[in-house]
C-alpha cells in the first residue's frame, strides 16, 4: 500500500513539480542553429545563480533560447540579439563582461601584472648582473688559500650528475 | 549523552587550542623547553578532542538523532547510511567542523615533526594554534553542529539531493585537506619571517620543511578539485566539468597559488634564493584558502554551490581572514627586506624557468581572483552588475597558461645557476618534432577542423612529450647501453620521476580538456519510446521508460541504447530522481564508456511527440577523451605523491646546521 501510495505521489510530482517548459524547438538551418548554441553558452540565466541558458533547466532560460532562435531566424547579427539583450536586463545578462572605462582593469590587469613583473625581474637581473665585480685582491688570496686547503663545504649532491 | 560528549570536546578543543598558542608564545620568548614541549602536547590533544567531537557528529547522523538541529536539518530516516555518514560534512557547521579537524590533525603533525629548530618549531606551533582558536571560536560561538532541538522533530528535512552522491561523500574531505594543509606552510612561513634569520644557511633547510607540507596539500587539493569537477560533470547533467563558476574559481586560487608555492620552494631548498618570495607564496596559498571559505560561506557570491548563506557568518570569517592575513602580511612587509638571498643565478637557469612559472602562476592567479571579484567590487564601487563567466577566462587564463605550458618543458632540461637554452633545446628537438605531427594529425583528423584546438592537443603533446624527453635524457636512454640507463633510472631520486609523472598529468589534463571543450557534439531532442536521436557518429535510441524506486526516492527510468557503425552497442539508464523528504528532483545521468570518450545522455521532461504520443526530452552529448580530464589530475596529485616519498625530504639534511 505504501509502495503504491509513494509512487503515487511520485509521479505527481515528477509530472507536475514544474509546468513543463515548452520543448526546445531547433533552428531547422544546421549552420543558424549552432549560431544559436554558442550565443547560448554566452547569454546568463537572469534567474539562476550561475548558468548559461544553454544549460539552464529555468523557464525563463528557455524562453530566452525561444527568443534568441526566433531573432536569429529573422536574420539579426549575433551583435544586435546581444545589444537587445542588454538593453533589456543589462550588462549583467552576458557572460563576457563589456570593455569600457570601469573594467579596463579586469579585462587588461592580468596581463599588465605579467608585463610588469617581467619587467621588473629583467631589470633587476640586469642590475644584479652588474653588481657581480670580480673579487678584490684580498679575496682572491682568500679564495686561493681555501682551494689549496680544500676547505670547500661539501654539497651532499654535488656529485650527483643526473640532477 | 554522546552528542553531549561532542560538543563538550569541541568547547575543550578551543581550551586547548587557546593553551597551545599562549604556552608556545611564552615558551619561545623564555626559550623553555617545556613551555613548548607542553604546546606540543596541547596540539595533539586538540587534535584528538576534535576527533571525539567528529567522531560522537557522525555518531548522531548514523542514528537519526533528531534532536541535535543540524542532523534534523540534514538527514533523513530513509537515507543510506553513507550518505548519512557524509552528511556529517555536508552542511555549514560539519564541513566547518571538519575544517577544525583537519586544521588540528595537521597541527598535530607539525607538533610531532623532528629535526625543526627549537625557535622555529615553537613559533609555528604558536601560529597553528592561533589558527586553530580562530576557527573553532569560529565554530563554537556561531555554527555549533551540536545544538540540540527541542521538540526534536520525528523525520528530517534530508540531505540537498544533489549532494548524495559518492563523489561528493569524499571531495570535501580531500578539498579540506589540501586547503587547511597550507596552513602548516602559513605557519612555518609566519615563523620564519619572526625568526628573521639572515643567515643563508637557514632558507635551503627551511624549504626543505616547507615542501613536504606543500606538496601534501598540494596533492589533496589536486584531488579534491578533480572530484568536485567530477561530480559536477555527472551530476548537474549539463555535460560540463568547469563552469568558472565563484566557488570554483576559490579552490582554484588557493591551487594556483600552492603550485607557484611547490615550485618556488625548491629553488629556496635547492639554492637558498628566492626566499622572500617562498615565504609570500607560503601566506599566500593559506589566506586563498581562507577567502575561498568565507566567498562560500558568506552568501556575497551567486554560484550554483554557494550553501550556508548567512551575512553574520560572513561578517565573522571576514574578520578571521582580514586579521590572520593582515598581520601575516605586515610581517612580511616588515622583515622581508632583510631576509639574505640566497645563490645567484643567471637569467636562463632552471632558477630562472622556475621564476617565469612562478610569474605566470600568480598572474593565472590573480586572473582568477579578478574574475571572480571584480563583478563584487564594481557593483560596491558604481552599482553597475557584470557577469565574469566562461569567455573572459578563455580570453585571459588560458592565453597566460598556453605560454606558461609552452616555456614549461625546458625548464626541468636546464642546469642549476647557468642553463644552457640552445642545449635545452636540442634535448627537446625530437619531442618538438613529434608534436608539431601530433597538431597536424589533430587537424586533420578532428570534425570540425579547429585551428586553435589542434594547437591546444599539440600543446598536451608536447608537455607529455616533454617530459618524457626529460627523462629519457637523464636516463640516457638509447644513447648509452641498456643496463647503464636501466642503472641510472633506479638512481633517479623519487623527485624526478614524481615530477615527471606531475607534468606528464598536467598534458594529459590540457589534452582532455582541449578535445573534450573543441569537438563535443551536443544533441537534443523530444523522443517516443523507439525514436531516436544522432550526436555524431552516436544514435541513442530510448528503449523503455519505467518507474523505479530507491531507498529514499522515486524515479522515472530510462533505459537506452547507444550504438554506432561498427562498435558494440551498449545500454545505458538515466533517471530523473524524485525526492519526496525534500519535494526536489534531480537527474541522474546515464554515461556510456566508450574508451577515452563519453557518451553523456540525460533524460529529461515528459514532452509531446509530433505525433501526440508521450515522449521525454532526451539530451546527448559525446564527449571525446572527456576520460582524459579525470586521469591527468590523478596522475599529477600521484606524481606529488611519489615526490614526497623522496628521501631527501625524508631525511632534512641540514636540519642540524641550521639549528
Amino acid at each position: 500500500m505504501r509502495r503504491v501510495l509513494l509512487i503515487a505521489v511520485a509521479s505527481v510530482g515528477l509530472m507536475a513539480a514544474e509546468p513543463p517548459p515548452a520543448p526546445d524547438r531547433p533552428l531547422p538551418d544546421a549552420a543558424q542553429e549552432a549560431r544559436a548554441q554558442r550565443l547560448f553558452d554566452d547569454i546568463r540565466c537572469v534567474v539562476c545563480q550561475h548558468e548559461a541558458i544553454a544549460d539552464s533547466p529555468a523557464g525563463i532560460a528557455a524562453d530566452m533560447r525561444g527568443l534568441v532562435r526566433e531573432q536569429i531566424a529573422a536574420g539579426r547579427s549575433n551583435e544586435a540579439i546581444r545589444d537587445d539583450l542588454v538593453r533589456r536586463y543589462g550588462d549583467f545578462v552576458l557572460f563576457t563582461p563589456p570593455l569600457r572605462l570601469g573594467t579596463w582593469l579586469l579585462w587588461f590587469g592580468p596581463f599588465a601584472v605579467v608585463l610588469a613583473v617581467g619587467a621588473a625581474l629583467l631589470a633587476f637581473a640586469r642590475r644584479r648582473k652588474a653588481e657581480v665585480a670580480p673579487l678584490s685582491p684580498d679575496e682572491e688570496a682568500r679564495l686561493a688559500d681555501i682551494l689549496a686547503g680544500q676547505q670547500l663545504r661539501r654539497d651532499p649532491d654535488a656529485k650527483r650528475s643526473d640532477d | 549523552m554522546i552528542v553531549e560528549t561532542g560538543a563538550f570536546a569541541l568547547i575543550l578543543a578551543l581550551a586547548v587550542s587557546v593553551l597551545q598558542l599562549v604556552m608556545a608564545a611564552v615558551g619561545r620568548l623564555r626559550r623553555s623547553p617545556v613551555l613548548a614541549g607542553a604546546a606540543n602536547g596541547a596540539a595533539i590533544a586538540s587534535a584528538g578532542l576534535i576527533a571525539v567531537a567528529f567522531a560522537a557528529l557522525i555518531f548522531a547522523f548514523t542514528v537519526s538523532d533528531f534532536s541535535v538541529a543540524n542532523v534534523a536539518a540534514n538527514s533523513h530516516t530513509d537515507k543510506p547510511m553513507l550518505y548519512k555518514v557524509a552528511a556529517a560534512w555536508g552542511s555549514h557547521e560539519g564541513s566547518l567542523l571538519l575544517w577544525c579537524l583537519v586544521m588540528t590533525g595537521f597541527g598535530a603533525a607539525l607538533a610531532r615533526a623532528r629535526n625543526l629548530p627549537f625557535g622555529l618549531k615553537t613559533s609555528a606551533v604558536a601560529t597553528q594554534g592561533l589558527l586553530g582558536a580562530l576557527f573553532l571560536s569560529f565554530t563554537v560561538f556561531t555554527s555549533n553542529p551540536f545544538t540540540r532541538l527541542n521538540p526534536a522533530p520525528f523525520q528530517g528535512e534530508s540531505l540537498n539531493p544533489l549532494l548524495q552522491d559518492p563523489a561528493l561523500a569524499f571531495h570535501p574531505p580531500l578539498l579540506y585537506c589540501g586547503y587547511v594543509g597550507f596552513s602548516v606552510c602559513f605557519s612555518l612561513a609566519v615563523a620564519a619571517l619572526i625568526e628573521g634569520r639572515a643567515n643563508a644557511s637557514f632558507w635551503p633547510a627551511w624549504g626543505r620543511w616547507v615542501r613536504p607540507w606543500a606538496l601534501a596539500s598540494w596533492a589533496f587539493l589536486t584531488l579534491g578539485i578533480m572530484l568536485g569537477g567530477f561530480w559536477a560533470y555527472y551530476e548537474l547533467g549539463w555535460g560540463g566539468w568547469w563552469f568558472w563558476d565563484p566557488v570554483e574559481n576559490a579552490s582554484l586560487m588557493p591551487w594556483l597559488a600552492g603550485t607557484a608555492l611547490l615550485h618556488s620552494a625548491v629553488v629556496t631548498e635547492r639554492r637558498g634564493a628566492l626566499a622572500g618570495w617562498t615565504t609570500f607564496l607560503a601566506l599566500l596559498a593559506f589566506t586563498f584558502s581562507m577567502l575561498g571559505a568565507f566567498l562560500v560561506r558568506s552568501g556575497v557570491l551567486t554560484s550554483v554551490h554557494a550553501f550556508a548563506v548567512d551575512p553574520e557568518r560572513g561578517m565573522m570569517l571576514l574578520a578571521i581572514l582580514g586579521g590572520t592575513a593582515g598581520l601575516a602580511f605586515a610581517l612580511f612587509a616588515w622583515r622581508a627586506p632583510q631576509l639574505k638571498g640566497g645563490g645567484m643565478f643567471a637569467p636562463v637557469s632552471r632558477e630562472g624557468a622556475l621564476v617565469i612559472n612562478n610569474l605566470f602562476l600568480t598572474a593565472a592567479a590573480a586572473t582568477v581572483l579578478l574574475g571572480t571579484l571584480y563583478p563584487l567590487i564594481l557593483e560596491a564601487a558604481t552599482g553597475a552588475t557584470i557577469s565574469v563567466g566562461p569567455p573572459y577566462f578563455a580570453l585571459t587564463f588560458v592565453p597566460l597558461m598556453a605560454v606558461a605550458l609552452l616555456i614549461l618543458p625546458a625548464g626541468p632540461l636546464l642546469a642549476w645557476k647557468r642553463g644552457d637554452l640552445k642545449g635545452a633545446m636540442q634535448r627537446l628537438a625530437i619531442a618538438a618534432a613529434l608534436t608539431v605531427v601530433v597538431a597536424l594529425l589533430a587537424f586533420a583528423v578532428f570534425e570540425p577542423r579547429k585551428a586553435l584546438s589542434a594547437a591546444g592537443v599539440g600543446l598536451g603533446a608536447w608537455l607529455i612529450l616533454g617530459a618524457l624527453a626529460e627523462t629519457a635524457e637523464r636516463v640516457r636512454l638509447f644513447r648509452a647501453p641498456l643496463a647503464e640507463t636501466l642503472r641510472r633510472a633506479k638512481g633517479l631520486p623519487m623527485g624526478a620521476w614524481g615530477m615527471t609523472l606531475a607534468h606528464a598529468g598536467l598534458g594529459v589534463l590540457v589534452l582532455g580538456a582541449v578535445v573534450e571543450t573543441g569537438y563535443r557534439v551536443e544533441a537534443a531532442r523530444p523522443l517516443a519510446i523507439g525514436q531516436s536521436v544522432q550526436a555524431g557518429q552516436w544514435t541513442v535510441t530510448l528503449n523503455e521508460i519505467r518507474i523505479v524506486e530507491g531507498p529514499n526516492y522515486i524515479a522515472e527510468q530510462g533505459r537506452l541504447s547507444v550504438a554506432a557503425p561498427g562498435r558494440r552497442t551498449s545500454e545505458v539508464t538515466a533517471e530523473r530522481r524524485f525526492f519526496p523528504a525534500g519535494g526536489q528532483t534531480t537527474t541522474e545521468i546515464g554515461l556510456d564508456f566508450r574508451g577515452l570518450d563519453d557518451v553523456y545522455v540525460v533524460v529529461g521532461e515528459r514532452a509531446r511527440a509530433t505525433t501526440g504520443e508521450p515522449a521525454w526530452n532526451v539530451r546527448v552529448w559525446w564527449n571525446p577523451w572527456a576520460r582524459l580530464i579525470f586521469l591527468g589530475p590523478i596522475l599529477m596529485a600521484l606524481g606529488g605523491v611519489l615526490s614526497l616519498l623522496d628521501r631527501r625530504l625524508r631525511l632534512a639534511v641540514g636540519a642540524r646546521k641550521a639549528a
